[in-house]
């Protein structure tokens, strides 16, 4: 049982000084989006998180959301704080204002969404769903659809999901089978979804379903998927809710972690079937859904953040209270936080926590470039350089989480294993998002086809000259730390361009020797671009305690980068190595062995 | 009704405090700043009698350096409708602060300031008395409820051993203790919206008020570290330890 305090200062600090949050004031219409308000904005938002949601996170762990005669109950408290969410308006952060949100850039947004991700992981889908099925509706509605559900689901009064997967139809949604029937001015939706995220409670008036179906006369495969809205109630012509639509909570899934958060089974059209409107075009519903998910994706790399640094705070907070054994050069038994041993595993999970965070942040920082950058050719360089890292946010962070959440349990000792402590749900809740919005298979043949082999590197040779210069940058500082910073990115990098020449070549050839290397070469790419974070962030911490600022925190950013680059940032070779070398033996065994 | 509600700024009440190495005062460096709590609770309340109808403006005012702007736009974000600073780097002690709300007094007229009963920094518990009494108004402390009604507010105080009601006719000061509200969690929108609001500057000189300080502090201490206790076998023994060591019975 841990508090959350939103890491306010290191946010600001990768805003301001890594992901130029001054850049992105600087765009048309985020004139007012500087250093002041983001921290007014992440000071508040951490309050509301720290106060209203993170006491929430063990209490829904331990009640979980449960179906009680037809009708979903949502864990003590979670009703209340989510109409305080509401109320606060946290929901609209990043919408238009157009329909009553505040219009503000991702990397403002970002870093809230972290907090709420990391006060309560099962909390905080419910607005992330939301905010799906909104920018289905702003991208590809109707002017009437956006009319009459965008601005309730702006301020979260009603919230959205996203009704993607069927038993048969998982990473694969080409075999989605639900039916959509013309009639009239609206179809009639017949089919089964599983694995819905908030898919049903009763903490808000309504819920916009947002569903892929086929058409009675769809072709086979992706091509034949169509995108429908449909609602909980449907609306009267006023606006005002009016009957209940067929689409029922058939059951909630028992799951592993995120127990708060209701993950339903919804079948559509049990008796006249659900009335849906469709959005956009026939047929290109699943082209649809991708526009969300490279956002969603985004948003799941931070879980893999914030769920990391929720489990870091309650290690570090344990480790120096926990009293045990004498550590080395100590005359009594003193907290386990004095251990060089625990010392290791606190800095492993805090500098790829800090490095993680930097590198979704300067991500986010990159969207915002490509939405609004005057230049229509640096949009189309930011936009290349977000589909590049979208796939290692989302993989990489959440693979990272693993590691770091297992550890935070680890320096609980047996307190870990029991649940009282806390530190096992953060490891039980970091285990989704691995999987869902694409697990990280999917996210690295994406990283390695779609984004490096199909373009011939292109995005990522330029990527590697950059970081090349920066690692030449941090090397030259007249400092010993630094050459040694910039001496550990140089191997890094060099591992890393070689790897990836390797690939693009294997692929021409052979490309499921290439394909045996995409998730080791996903986390390479990940790996190393943290380690290009953290060196320009300890180049910024270092020029500011040349400015004469106080120098705990700086201080910090620099040993923190240090561990980074002598414990973390050697992994690359190993997963150059296994790019390079590796493919053989995993393909080498026959298909009866395992 | 214009109400006035000073708020300062201190070290957040989440932080540890720590003294400087040379005992000279308490560390500030990059540690963290927030509003003093009841002010934002005096804040809180006017913002409430401003949703009820009862007061028409809101300003809020904070004494020193520019940094104390972060605090002046949460009180806008909370309802102020505008802010003043007045300009002010030296530490400034009680009297010299109630002088400088005298003149903030004199120049907006308001029937109403609500102050925070003290602030968590220096504990003074004296601007809010002070200020009535150079004003030459009523004051009611310690409100644990405030009531406004035909020109006179009638509070609820607490005071040791149970409530006391007083009224007082406006203009007033009136000082806030900690069960008065519960501010609530401001906005998104409404700190969008403070952004706009205005906030104007005005420099200790313009007010006409002399700071000399009065008083000199000669040095501050953490309190001392307590020692750790020890088992004892019987009682017997804790008899003869109270007895002999400690000297209670």
């Amino acid at each position: 049982m841990s508090n959350y305090v939103a890491p306010v200062r290191d946010m600001l600090f990768v805003m301001n000084e890594l992901a130029g949050l001054a850049e992105v004031g600087a765009l048309p219409g985020w004139e007012d989006a500087g250093a002041e308000l983001a921290e007014a904005v992440l000071d508040e938002a951490g309050r509301f998180a720290g106060e209203v949601i993170a006491p929430l996170n063990v209490v829904g762990d331990r009640e979980g959301s449960r179906l009680v005669e037809g009708r979903v109950v949502v864990p003590t408290g979670f009703a209340e704080a989510y109409r305080q969410f509401v109320e606060a308006g946290w929901g609209g952060i990043s919408s238009p204002a157009e329909f009553g949100g505040q219009g503000l850039p991702q990397l403002l947004a970002k870093p809230v969404t972290e907090m709420w991700k990391s006060a309560s992981l099962a909390f905080s889908l419910c607005p992330m769903l939301t905010q799906g099925a909104l920018e289905a509706l702003l991208h590809h509605g109707t002017p009437e659809q956006q009319n009459a559900y965008l601005a309730k689901l702006v301020s979260g009064e009603w919230t959205g999901t996203m009704n993607l997967t069927e038993p048969q139809a998982g990473s694969d949604l080409s075999a989605v089978r639900s039916k959509a029937m013309p009639e009239g001015d609206h179809y009639r939706i017949f089919g089964s979804k599983i694995f819905i995220t908030w898919g049903e409670h009763d903490i808000t008036d309504n819920i916009v379903h947002l569903v892929l179906a086929r058409l009675p006369d769809a072709p086979e495969g992706v091509k034949g998927i169509s995108l429908f809205v449909v609602p909980k109630y449907l609306l009267n012509p006023d606006g005002t809710l009016g009957a209940r639509n067929d689409v029922q909570c058939v059951s909630l899934e028992h799951k592993l972690g995120i127990h708060a958060s209701p993950t339903a089974v919804l079948a559509f059209g049990e008796s006249q079937g659900a009335i849906g409107y469709l959005v956009g075009e026939a047929n290109h519903g699943l082209e649809y859904m991708f526009t969300m998910m490279n956002h969603a994706r985004l948003a799941v790399g931070l879980e893999g953040v914030a769920i990391s640094e929720r489990a870091y705070q309650q290690a570090r907070d344990y480790a120096r209270e926990r009293v045990q054994g004498r550590a080395l050069g100590h005359e009594m038994a003193g907290p386990i936080i004095r251990h060089p041993d625990v010392r290791r595993m606190l800095l492993t999970m805090k500098s790829q926590t800090e490095a993680m965070r930097a590198l979704a942040y300067v991500t986010a920082a990159d969207m915002d470039q490509a939405a609004r950058h005057p230049d229509p050719v640096e949009r189309a360089r930011y936009q290349a350089r977000v589909d590049l890292l979208t796939p290692v946010v989302k993989g990489w962070c959440t693979e990272t989480a693993q590691e770091v959440t297992s550890l935070g349990v680890q320096v609980h000792g047996g307190m870990g294993f029991i649940e009282e402590t806390g530190a096992s749900q953060h490891l039980r809740d970091a285990r989704i998002t691995t999987i869902y919005e694409g697990t990280t298979g999917i996210q690295a043949n994406d990283l390695l086809g779609r984004k490096t082999v199909r373009e011939q590197g292109k995005t990522l040779l330029a990527l590697v000259e950059e970081m090349r210069t920066d690692a030449e940058r941090v090397g030259a500082l007249d400092d010993e730390a630094f050459r040694q910073l910039g001496a550990a990115l140089e191997v890094g990098i060099k591992a890393l361009e070689t790897a990836a020449r390797h690939l693009i070549d294997v692929a021409a050839t052979d490309p499921r020797q290439a394909f045996a290397g995409a998730v080791p070469y996903l986390m390479l790419l990940g790996t190393v671009c943290g380690g290009w974070q953290m060196a320009r962030a300890a180049t910024a911490a270092q020029a500011r305690i040349a400015a004469g600022e106080s120098a705990a925190f700086y201080r910090a950013k620099i040993d923190t980068a240090l561990f980074y680059a002598e414990h973390i940032l050697p992994r690359a070779l190993t997963h150059a190595h296994v790019v390079r070398h590796g493919a053989r033996a995993t393909l080498a065994l026959d298909e009866s062995a395992f | 009704m214009k109400i006035v509600v000073p708020v300062k700024r201190v070290v957040d009440a989440n932080v540890k405090v720590r003294l400087r190495s040379d005992g000279s005062g308490v560390d500030t460096d990059n540690v963290k700043m927030a509003m003093n709590p009841f002010d934002e609770i005096a804040m809180e309340e006017a913002a409430r009698l401003k949703e009820a109808g009862l007061a028409s403006e809101i300003v809020a005012v904070s004494i020193g350096p520019d940094t104390c702007q972060e605090v002046l736009r949460a009180a806008l974000a909370m309802g102020a409708d505008r802010a003043l600073l007045i300009q002010a780097e030296a530490e400034l002690e009680p009297l010299t602060i109630a002088k400088l709300l005298r003149a903030i007094v004199a120049r907006e007229q308001p029937q109403l300031v609500i102050c925070g009963k003290q602030s968590t920094d220096g504990d003074a518990n004296q601007t809010g008395q002070m200020l009535a009494g150079l004003l030459g108004w009523p004051q009611a402390t310690f409100a644990s409820k405030l009531e406004i009604a035909a020109g006179s507010a009638t509070v609820t105080r607490e005071i040791d051993g149970g409530l006391e009601v007083v009224a007082v006719t406006l203009p007033a000061v009136v000082t806030t203790d900690l069960r008065l509200n519960s501010p609530r969690y401001t906005t998104l929108p409404n700190i969008m919206k403070a952004k706009k609001k205005p906030l104007d500057k005005v420099t200790v000189g313009e007010l006409g008020v002399e700071i000399r300080p009065r008083l000199a502090t000669l040095r501050l201490a953490e309190p001392p570290v307590r020692s750790a206790g020890v088992m004892v076998a019987d009682v017997a023994e804790l008899l003869a330890k109270l007895k002999n060591e400690a000297k209670v019975i």
